[in-house]
């Protein structure tokens, strides 16, 4: 069996005082995880807490050695001005591992500000999932995004399992059963 | 010092100046930082004060003064706005007082605020090329990084690497520019070339290639469109260059809406 990439034993993390866990979950090469749980239960908290964003108070966070991280925010940054198009914000986010995804390409030519809100997601989460980290965190990536730009997302993901570690937090259960090879309740133990 | 020669020194020292404030103009926008362009230039006006004082060319006095804020403000892990005003009232009020107590530095005091380019002499090229050449070179090592940290924050955060040396280099390049800047070609006319031209590029590029391209090239071309008019109407060149960055980028920036039906 391959070495997990992430491991959560007992975790439980937050930042002046704990907020989340204790959680055990695992995550193993070209696994897509999904994190679920209600608003406010921590899901975001435990993925700073991957990203050394969060302190970890107890339990253990056991991170690959050499394990390279990708880390999109619950909101991706979205100036009033940005004069880049598509191209150049993937080009400067590295995403160049391969050719993005067919529904992206008519936006790609546009500046990124004169996207819609739901464009500019998938754009943003693509912009993780092209590059070459090994484990891709993703805070909520169904913001902004209708039901198509869901079943787009979610067929990315599914096309991502077997090749890149994906670990998601979402509130949005049915969004996750599409999208995940596997699904872990926070708040659950 | 013949005729040619005494506009030749100033008008190339400020055109490489116009072409390196607009070119890390276009960065502090993107950063959202341009206020910094403003502190870095009040604590150049004061160092250079002081400097002269000192007995140090005022080119050399204005680096130090912008240097010691930037270093502050990266070793003192200062952040945002409130550090960038304090440095423009700290600059403010020892400009001013260096200026009321000694007769040179009210004469360069005064030149420094309205913005004399002509008094650039050899030691200002000298400082302008230096910038340009620093400024081409920092911000082919410093613009991936920037620009990817902008739009996608936290990633080197998340794999723990270090990103202050990045940051104290962006802080120390606008440092120069605008101490090399303000004594050149004045406070104002450093901070609208700083300002102006990346405000025009961000609203009608299409692409930050474009944008840069524009920003630049708007910058050189208000320059010395300033310099010849400040010459003919033989007026102040710093109020002129501001004046006419401004009406040009707003009269461009209409037209261009209304081009795109914004």
């Amino acid at each position: 069996m391959p070495q997990p990439l992430l491991v959560a034993d007992a975790l439980v993390a937050g930042y002046g005082q704990p907020v989340v866990g204790p959680l055990s979950f695992a995550v193993g090469p070209g696994e897509v995880v999904g994190l679920w749980g209600a608003n406010g239960c921590g899901k975001s908290t435990l993925l700073r807490a991957v990203a050394h964003q969060a302190r970890v108070f107890d339990g253990r966070l056991t991170r690959r050695p050499g394990l390279k991280l990708a880390w999109q925010r619950q909101q991706p940054v979205r100036l009033d001005e940005m004069p880049l198009d598509g191209h150049e914000y993937l080009r400067y986010a590295q995403a160049d591992r391969e050719a993005p995804p067919a529904r992206l390409s008519p936006w790609l030519d546009r500046r990124i500000d004169r996207l819609s809100g739901g464009q500019f997601q998938l754009l943003a989460v693509w912009a993780m999932l092209g590059g070459r980290a090994d484990l891709v965190l993703l805070d909520e990536p169904t913001n902004n995004l209708d039901p198509a730009g869901q079943q787009t997302l979610a067929d990315i993901l599914r096309a991502e399992q077997g090749a890149r570690a994906v670990l998601l937090v979402s509130h949005e259960h049915g969004f996750l059963q599409r999208a995940c090879s596997r699904v872990v309740e926070v708040g659950a133990g | 010092m013949t005729g040619d020669t005494l506009f030749l020194l100033p008008f190339l020292s400020g055109l490489l100046v116009a072409a390196s404030l607009s070119l890390l103009g276009a960065l502090l926008r993107l950063r959202e930082e341009w206020l910094a362009a403003l502190g870095f230039a009040h604590l150049a006006g004061a160092g250079g004060l002081i400097g002269l004082a000192l007995h140090l060319p005022v080119v050399l006095g204005a680096a130090l003064g912008a240097a010691a804020g930037a270093l502050l403000k990266g070793l003192g892990r200062l952040h945002g706005n409130t550090v960038y005003a304090l440095m423009m009232l700290a600059g403010w009020s020892a400009t001013l007082l260096m200026a009321a107590n000694s007769a040179l530095g009210s004469v360069m005091g005064h030149a420094m605020v309205e913005g004399q380019l002509y008094f650039a002499g050899d030691l200002h090229l000298v400082a302008a090329v230096a910038l340009g050449g620093v400024t081409l070179a920092g911000l082919r090592w410093l613009m991936p990084a920037l620009v990817r940290e902008r739009l996608l924050p936290g990633q080197d955060a998340a794999n723990r690497l270090p990103t202050r040396r990045r940051h104290l280099g962006f802080d120390l390049l606008t440092a120069l520019g605008m101490a090399v800047g303000t004594a050149t070609i004045g406070l104002m006319g450093a901070f609208a070339l700083v300002f102006v031209p990346p405000w025009l590029a961000f609203r009608v590029a299409r692409r930050w290639r474009q944008a840069l391209a524009i920003s630049v090239g708007f910058g050189l071309a208000g320059y010395t469109a300033a310099f010849a008019l400040a010459l003919v109407l033989d007026q102040p060149f710093g109020p002129v260059l501001v004046g006419l960055l401004l009406t040009t980028a707003g009269g461009l920036s209409v037209v261009s809406r209304r081009l795109s039906g914004a």
